[in-house]
């Protein structure tokens, strides 16, 4: 036990020593996540400043799986122009901010995708009195709010380009001040993000005045980026995301997980780490997945929490695993 | 010559010190960007844009170039700033001197405008007239024309557009009026000295200026049309005025509210410099039989000139740089177009904050030149 003890720390020390990230979260005792400035059900404070959300829970996880504590995470909002030269410049280690996976930022700006928490296209949203019902009612002249700084501009050029119709972009640096300027009436139609604009509904003054069109206009995978240049961090993230996907998929829940350890599955052993030693290969003990997934919760639980209970988008689409029609498929974890 | 180096010693190295302190950050990003696979470059300035802009002076479109979205940002900067200062002035010179006035209504009310004006951050006075002022404006079918045909609504102010034929024409008979009022007041300047004789300039003057463009329209074919903003329906309860030119509300609260906010500063520089011009010159030119009209145009004024342009400079460029918050209310200017948009998706941070940094250094510098060179035409030429 005591060999073992030794080896596992020599094997953490030396993973540690490739990981400067990982060595440098482990000294200061918490992880630094870069979240958005108030997304409700993806990253938003409430009263007392306790963080909740999609993109929040991927940074609790990987606080989880590598200091043992769910709440180690400091987290810092961040604009959508604020956030790569944030993660770029080393003042915050994962940024799980709604963001866009584009060829250009994963190649370009020394950033790294490790994957998608959530699939999420641009859409239109608009005064239910207009209408309008379909994106095709567009005419010449429209004004559209929108953020700066974000795929959401380029869409929305590519998309009233290819109709050829004529627009306004009214586009403001704050999610606030963009659905202030619509609630005003300052634009005809307010795009963004779907998950968004039905998040952002919410803080309307009367939400039920408004819908989200049906038609989706872009691709947009959200998920969490990480700096270029560290691929044992790069790792981690990724399989603490994973590991709570592929924890949904096999039923094991926070309530459920110790139990799960006597499992016949070899696959639910090891994601609950009563068997292998998956850890020990990114220099983490071996119940790094069990603390995720006790902490934080698998993939469903994190979007029942944050989602589908406060009424944003009780309805998965996409966000579905694969063995139920949607679009989540992860890699094993062996 | 040791004397020398005991002088010249000190410098030098000083100068080495702000060297290597500025090396030593220069090398450090260096190598931090080569770390995290981070290229330097200003090659991204051809590149297609592929984001469109509200509001521009030039053509404009995502087909453009960065250069040329940079552009377009920096434009917008100069037309606010331009803007505000004319307005800024004319209003810091009514209320300055009205806070001199003797009617104790007048004195108070300016005392009152500049006191609140001046104290409240300019960003809250950007958000009160964008979203206050906003929500008290009409949607556009609600709105009632202005002078017959403009209309303010919501979602900007729509005038009239300017269809020229032959503008090139116009604008060379407006340059042939300039020159010819130089020649006419230099004239009248000497014959005035020479001969004490004096022509009334200003009448000539007035006149040349309507005369002169107004016979383009007859013999030079030059014609103007207006552009009439139209009413357009977009859905069941949304409209938009079409034809005509728009300027957006982002403009104008901006406008507003770095007038009002300047307007107070140079107020207080108007009201120094008056109050710097002692009683006893206003009398003795009374005394030498000058009227009051005269004692403000021949003395009070060039001396006290002397004492608002510099306070006064400050003041304009305080504005030209805070029209940097134009990118909280979406207003396109440099830095919501370039080092806003531009940079997140280029990535080129350290390229584009440094040239959105060099351009304000630049404007301010011209600013700063200009008057600098009005405050030496002004200043006592010692003979």
């Amino acid at each position: 036990m005591a060999m073992f003890a030794v080896l596992f720390a020599f094997s953490t020390e030396a993973m540690a020593k490739k990981s400067k990230t990982l060595k440098n979260t482990q000294k200061k005792g918490f992880v630094r996540c870069g979240v958005s400035q108030g997304l409700p059900g993806f990253s938003n404070a409430d009263a007392s400043g306790n963080w909740t959300g999609v993109d929040v829970d991927v940074c609790r996880a990987v606080a989880a799986a590598v200091l043992g504590d769910a709440n180690k995470v400091k987290f810092t909002p961040l604009s959508a122009k604020e956030r790569f030269t944030a993660l770029t410049s080393g003042e915050i280690d994962i940024l799980s901010r709604n963001t866009t996976w584009t060829l250009s930022r994963d190649a370009d700006i020394g950033l790294t995708f490790v994957g998608v928490n959530f699939y999420d296209g641009q859409g239109f949203m608009v005064r239910k009195n207009s209408g309008i019902t379909s994106v095709n009612q567009f005419k010449n002249g429209i004004s559209a709010c929108t953020n700066i700084g974000t795929t959401t501009e380029l869409n929305m050029r590519d998309f009233f380009n290819s109709r050829g119709i004529s627009y306004e972009p009214v586009a403001f640096e704050k999610a606030d001040e963009v659905v202030a300027a619509y609630d005003a009436g300052r634009c005809d139609t307010y795009t963004t993000d779907k998950s968004g604009l039905a998040a952002q509904r919410t803080k309307m003054k009367n939400p039920d005045e408004h819908i989200v069109l049906p038609e989706t206009i872009s691709k947009e995978p959200l998920g969490p980026v990480v700096r270029q240049g560290d691929a044992v961090w790069e790792d981690i993230v990724r399989w603490s995301l994973n590991t709570m996907i592929e924890a949904e998929e096999y039923g094991i829940t926070s309530s459920n997980a110790d139990s799960m350890k006597t499992s016949d599955n070899p696959a639910i052993k090891r994601l609950v780490g009563a068997e292998g030693e998956l850890g020990a290969a990114f220099g983490l003990d071996n119940d790094w997945s069990l603390r995720i997934i006790k902490q934080v919760g698998n993939y469903g639980e994190s979007y029942k929490r944050n989602i589908a209970d406060p009424g944003i988008l009780p309805d998965r689409g996409p966000n579905q695993l694969w063995t139920k029609g949607g679009i989540l498929y992860v890699p094993p974890a062996r | 010559m040791n004397n020398k180096i005991k002088k010249i010693l000190p410098q030098i190295i000083t100068v080495l010190f702000v060297l290597g302190i500025f090396g030593f950050f220069t090398f450090n990003a260096q190598i931090n960007m080569d770390n995290r696979g981070i290229d330097f470059g200003f090659g991204f300035l051809t590149q297609e844009s592929s984001f469109d802009v509200q509001f521009s002076l030039i053509e404009y479109s995502g087909s453009h170039s960065y250069a040329r979205a940079y552009l377009v940002g920096l434009l917008n900067t100069l037309l606010v700033s331009f803007i505000s200062i004319i307005f800024c002035t004319i209003l810091g010179v009514i209320f300055g001197v009205a806070r001199l006035s003797s009617n104790y209504l007048i004195r108070n009310s300016a005392a009152w405008y500049v006191e609140f004006f001046r104290n409240i951050p300019l960003l809250l006075q950007i958000f009160f007239w964008y979203y206050a002022a906003l929500r008290a404006l009409p949607v556009p079918e609600k709105a009632g024309p202005w002078f017959g045909v403009t209309y303010m609504t919501i979602k900007g102010y729509y005038i009239p557009s300017f269809i020229w034929t032959n503008l090139d024409i116009f604008l060379y008979s407006i340059l042939a009026v300039i020159v010819s009022i130089i020649i006419i007041s230099t004239y009248a300047k000497k014959l005035q000295e020479n001969e004490g004789k004096q022509i009334p300039v200003f009448f000539i003057s007035l006149g040349l200026i309507f005369l002169l463009p107004a016979l383009t329209f007859f013999i030079g074919g030059v014609s103007l049309d207006f552009g009439i903003p139209v009413l357009k329906q977009l859905s069941k309860t949304s409209y938009v005025f079409e034809g005509g030119i728009g300027l957006p509300p982002e403009l104008i609260a901006l406008v507003l509210a770095l007038s009002l906010y300047t307007s107070t500063f140079v107020a207080e520089c108007v009201r120094a410099g008056i109050q710097g011009i002692g009683k006893g010159q206003k009398e003795a030119a009374a005394s030498v039989g000058l009227t009051p009209n005269q004692i403000l145009k021949l003395v009070v004024m060039p001396q006290a000139l002397r004492i608002i342009i510099p306070p006064t400079t400050n003041q304009y460029l305080n504005l030209t740089k805070n029209s940097s918050l134009a990118a909280a209310i979406a207003y396109p200017d440099l830095v919501l177009v370039f080092a806003g948009t531009a940079l997140m998706q280029t990535g080129k941070a350290i390229e584009i904050v440094s040239i959105t940094m060099l351009t304000y250094l630049s404007i301010s510098l011209a600013i700063a030149a200009i008057m600098n060179w009005y405050n030496k035409k002004i200043e006592i030429k010692e003979k």
